[in-house]
């Protein structure tokens, strides 16, 4: 009884028409959420007392590596699930992590850089949590450079979630790397235990562009999630129904 | 308004951070909708083409 609603996240038509009507409820808010935050960080947030108007990076730099971590979760979460029960809804949910994820990792990289020239005097150091989030980039575009060399889509699902579940220890080794090693990088501000160290006028538009970010990443993974189930599903006669339903709306 | 542009004298790196990370959202936003889009094309040809066999 309780598990009618895991069952019916089985069915391929199903997760397609509910992932059409969720992906309003995701995109609205986040871009409702992004836009004033980064209105916030850049115009409503004070400088910083050492790093002046510098520090305002951080708007985008930590959603894009919160990201990063939260969308390998999912994908290696959806992959582990998609071996486990044999669920190939799941497996295309982490099939359509992957290109995202890679976007993410690379902004936080990019952007981390940028803030590193001006403060620490350099673009690039192999710091441990730097290196390793430059890992974390390899493993999504390793992820879909193995999809995309296995033809047969059921292989391409089991060999990938491989990879995609044992990759997911390098997830903590980047969140607590700065505590484990001597870092470059600073340490977290927001994602700890006490409270944050940070003045609400700077921790609320984080919050904004974090939480924005994250519905972001819900409504661009619905999206792929159709287009992937779609494709996947050749021969299945619900694509009659999914294709009559978008002619009598087009 | 200027002073703002400016960033204190981080403006290039402040406001190039901003355009990367910008970019990439509304390119993942054009990807996703092309990809759904391609999928949708696809479905209609393949139903098309059972139905004339």
């Amino acid at each position: 009884m309780a598990w009618t609603w895991f069952h019916r996240l089985a069915s391929p038509p199903y997760v397609y028409s509910l992932a059409a009507r969720l992906t309003p409820w995701f995109a609205w808010p986040a871009a409702l959420l992004i836009v004033t935050g980064l209105y916030g960080g850049l115009v409503v947030a004070p400088p910083d007392y050492q790093q002046g108007e510098g520090y305002r990076i951080l708007y985008v730099h930590v959603p894009s590596a919160w990201m990063s971590l939260m969308v390998y979760t999912t994908m290696a979460a959806a992959a582990g699930i998609g071996l486990v029960w044999r669920m190939k809804v799941a497996h295309a949910v982490a099939a359509s992590c992957a290109a995202l994820g890679a976007t993410f990792t690379f902004c936080a990289l990019v952007t981390g850089s940028l803030w590193g020239a001006p403060m620490w005097g350099t673009y690039w150091e192999w710091d441990p949590r730097l290196t390793f989030e430059l890992v974390l980039l390899f493993q999504f575009l390793g992820y879909m450079g193995l999809r995309a060399a296995i033809e047969d889509v059921q292989r391409a699902d089991r060999v990938s979630a491989v990879l995609a579940v044992v990759g997911v220890v390098n997830v903590p080794i980047i969140h607590y790397s700065v505590e484990w090693w001597n870092s470059l990088h600073q340490t977290a501000s927001v994602m700890k235990l006490s409270k944050p160290s940070m003045p609400p006028e700077m921790l609320i538009p984080l919050l904004m562009t974090g939480l924005g970010f994250t519905l972001l990443f819900g409504a661009l993974l619905l999206v792929r999630l159709r287009a992937e189930v779609l494709s996947r599903e050749r021969a299945a006669s619900w694509i009659r129904e999914v294709v009559a339903g978008e002619a009598a709306r087009a | 308004m200027m002073e703002f542009l400016e960033m204190g004298g981080y403006a290039r790196y402040v406001w190039s951070s901003y355009a990367i990370v910008l970019v990439a959202i509304v390119l993942n936003i054009v990807w996703a909708r092309r990809a759904l889009k391609r999928a949708q094309a696809e479905a209609r040809r393949r139903v098309t083409m059972r139905d004339a066999a």
